[in-house]
């Protein structure tokens, strides 16, 4: 009887001195499809790290990246793991927000990191955040309504053949538009779509003396080429249209041919969630002919704050929820289509994920294809693909973004948004003291 | 004759009340509608009839624990409730009944803090919860939601504190009342309707806010705003849960408004028509 009670007490004992030592780790994330399944995977990483425990803050992707920025700045530290996009990474790292992330572990295979997205979220040399998954952008189209118009996709295709074709595919007898593009203000939103589209027109939103651009006439044939195809072949309100909305039309059948996000490809290839998906075709990010093709790159990545008082649990957490191994656990529970994609090498050297996944191949040519040092045709003096890296652009992106959606709903005439773009870039960047 | 028109009349009101009132409610009832349809059906176009699948029910459920959002919401909502009342109380009190020629003023100035935006203080409110631990805490929340209703609970009950004939509370004084007796058994139980209604609507206030509560919490103390904002996405089909997430945060504040809305619109209504 006394030595069960001295066993008992023991067994109490341990467990109060474990919990003692157990670490809590709280981690802020967006609420997407990977990120959701990522947090029904975990007992996989609590089971191999019993001392680490896991806490989960989701919330959408604005507020998220208000809210985290408010703790970090004011070194908060309410997070020890952030969810953040490559637009932030380099920005907080030169802040020094971000710890190095140099504990991953020995099987961490860095060199296996897509190099346009490691490149993305590292700074002189050191990785600042590991990306948990990537993208660029590209065209999914319908071959049906495709071979219907007559046309057959180029492999590369120009933005004139995108126009012919999107008008020709048009049937709004049929409620089919031949285009759906993003018009939503927000420099995440349709404020991506053009500053890709005008990299691949030739323009630029600052020259190397940080002068803005939008009054030259790479802007003006972007803006005009713009909203006069969604004129013709667009949908119904498309300046209220963003990702969520065009995925909708897009898997309803509404759209010809959609130009956004390679993540999309996973999503309207799933018969659950697209009444199309054995229809579509995918296509590289069309050009004028210069070389361009958009150069968007986006990778959503983990990253730990520097006020956390926890870095080293918080660096396990990232070394397993980013690693090869979580790939196949994802792989082995769900299939390999729903392996997160656009960070590793290996997973588009993966037979079984190519065989499962049509859009491997386009998805890995479109990241490859994308320079974020190098985004436009003309030199400039900013990195970015679909945006610019400096802090100044959520805010100024955003409103140069409402007054192209407001030119694209006839609002406002293409030159009038063009000048007030103009006038709100020169102002802000004078501000900002990027102009003397 | 003019019995005909006065009932016409009274339909013609009964008909636009209604209309009124399910226009308002209408944002309320397709969120719960669209609640009980799959995410597919969800985006498929308006239709007010849905296949009643519990699948979005089912997966915010295993997503988070609702019942630890709940309870936060709870405690925060009737803790600053409570905490503005023995605050308010006190104050309507003295500038009811011991104006100053100031008074005027320093209520348009407590209101006027409201239409300030909340956002112009986030910094500073954020670093002065960091540096007196009091982020992601209940009883920073409770303070909080207390201080930022405080102006609307003190004009309320200054509102209804004036319907009361002064000479009352003097007939009391004179009886031999002391401060304490005279608010406790004299002001306090003629007040009621007006406390009451000045409390629930409090709590609807506290348990809607969504600014702060989401700003200044993280896993602990988050309530049921902070849950709902968690389904909404940027990319994916989200319409069916987030609604569902909607519904369940609004339930409790709707069956507690519905049970309390007589004694809600005797409340706002005190004093309205002499």
């Amino acid at each position: 009887m006394k030595l069960n009670t001295l066993f008992l007490g023991l067994c109490g004992a341990s467990a109060l001195a474990f919990a003692a030592h157990a670490e809590t780790i709280t981690i802020a994330t967006v609420n997407n499809g990977d990120m959701v399944r990522m947090q029904k995977l975990t007992d996989d990483f609590t089971a191999k790290n019993p001392d680490i425990q896991l806490e989960w803050v989701t919330l959408e992707e604005n507020v998220l990246r208000e809210r985290v920025t408010t703790d970090i700045a004011t070194k908060g530290g309410q997070y020890d793991v952030v969810t953040i996009g490559n637009y932030e990474v380099p920005i907080w790292a030169k802040q020094q927000w971000l710890l190095p992330l140099d504990k991953l572990g020995a099987d961490y295979d860095v060199d296996d990191i897509l190099p346009s997205i490691r490149g993305g979220i590292s700074l002189d040399g050191k990785l600042y955040a590991a990306p948990f998954y990537g993208e660029s952008a590209m065209i999914m189209y319908r071959k049906d309504l495709m071979e219907k118009a007559g046309l057959t996709m180029p492999e590369k295709p120009t933005w004139e053949f995108i126009a012919d074709a999107a008008r020709k595919m048009t049937d709004r007898a049929a409620d089919i538009n031949g285009i759906c593009l993003r018009g939503k203000a927000g420099w995440g939103e349709n404020m991506a779509l053009l500053t890709a589209m005008s990299n691949s027109f030739g323009a630029s939103w600052f020259d190397e003396k940080w002068q803005p651009q939008f009054d030259q006439p790479e802007w003006k044939n972007t803006l005009q080429f713009y909203v006069d195809l969604m004129k013709d072949a667009g949908p119904q309100g498309a300046s209220s249209n963003g990702f969520n909305e065009n995925l909708t039309l897009f898997g309803q059948g509404k759209c010809g041919m959609w130009i956004d996000a390679t993540v999309a490809a996973s999503k309207l290839s799933d018969p659950k969630e697209s009444s199309v998906s054995d229809k579509i075709g995918f296509a590289i990010f069309p050009d004028t002919g210069n070389g361009n093709h958009g150069n968007w790159l986006w990778s959503w990545n983990l990253a730990v704050p520097a006020s956390s008082q926890k870095g080293e649990a918080a660096q396990k957490f990232v070394s397993w929820a980013t690693s090869k191994g979580y790939t196949e656990l994802v792989a082995s529970k769900e299939g390999w289509v729903s392996a997160p994609p656009g960070t590793r090498t290996s997973l588009y050297n993966s037979e079984d994920y190519k065989k499962a996944a049509a859009f491997a191949g386009p998805t890995l040519a479109a990241m490859d294809a994308a320079d974020i040092t190098k985004p436009s045709v003309k030199p400039v003096p900013y990195t970015g693909g679909q945006f610019v890296a400096i802090p100044e652009f959520q805010g100024l992106g955003t409103t140069v973004g409402q007054l192209f959606s407001a030119a694209l709903a006839g609002q406002s005439s293409v030159d009038d948004a063009l000048a007030g773009a103009q006038t709100a870039a020169v102002r802000e960047m004078t501000r900002a003291g990027y102009i003397k | 004759m003019a019995r005909a028109v006065s009932t016409n009349r009274k339909i013609g009101f009964t008909v636009a009340a209604w209309v009124v009132a399910l226009l308002i409610f209408f944002p309320i009832l397709y969120t719960i509608i669209t609640s009980f349809k799959s995410e597919t059906e969800a985006i498929a176009g308006f239709s007010l009839i849905p296949s009643g699948t519990l699948e979005s029910y089912a997966e915010v459920q295993a997503q988070s624990n609702y019942f630890k959002f709940f309870l936060n919401s709870v405690i925060i909502a009737v803790g600053s409730t409570i905490l503005a009342l023995v605050v308010a109380v006190p104050a309507a009190w003295s500038m009811a009944f011991s104006p100053t020629k100031r008074t005027k003023d320093i209520l348009m100035w407590m209101l006027s803090t409201k239409m300030m935006p909340a956002v112009a203080v986030l910094v500073p409110i954020y670093l002065i919860f960091r540096d007196t631990n009091l982020l992601d805490t209940r009883i920073g929340l409770t303070v909080m939601l207390m201080l930022i209703n405080l102006p609307i609970v003190v004009w309320m009950l200054y509102t209804y504190f004036r319907e009361i004939p002064g000479e009352i509370l003097e007939a009391a004084r004179m009886d031999g009342a002391t401060l304490w007796g005279e608010i406790v058994y004299v002001l306090t139980p003629m007040a009621v309707p007006g406390i009451a209604s000045t409390m629930l609507l409090n709590i609807i206030l506290a348990w809607n806010e969504a600014f702060w509560t989401i700003r200044l919490t993280t896993t602990n103390a988050a309530p049921l705003t902070a849950f709902i904002a968690s389904f909404s996405s940027p990319q994916g089909l989200f319409w069916a849960k987030l609604s569902a997430a909607s519904t369940l945060a609004i339930a409790p504040i709707l069956i507690m408004g519905w049970f309390s809305q007589r004694q809600l619109v005797r409340g706002l209504t005190f004093g309205a028509v002499k």
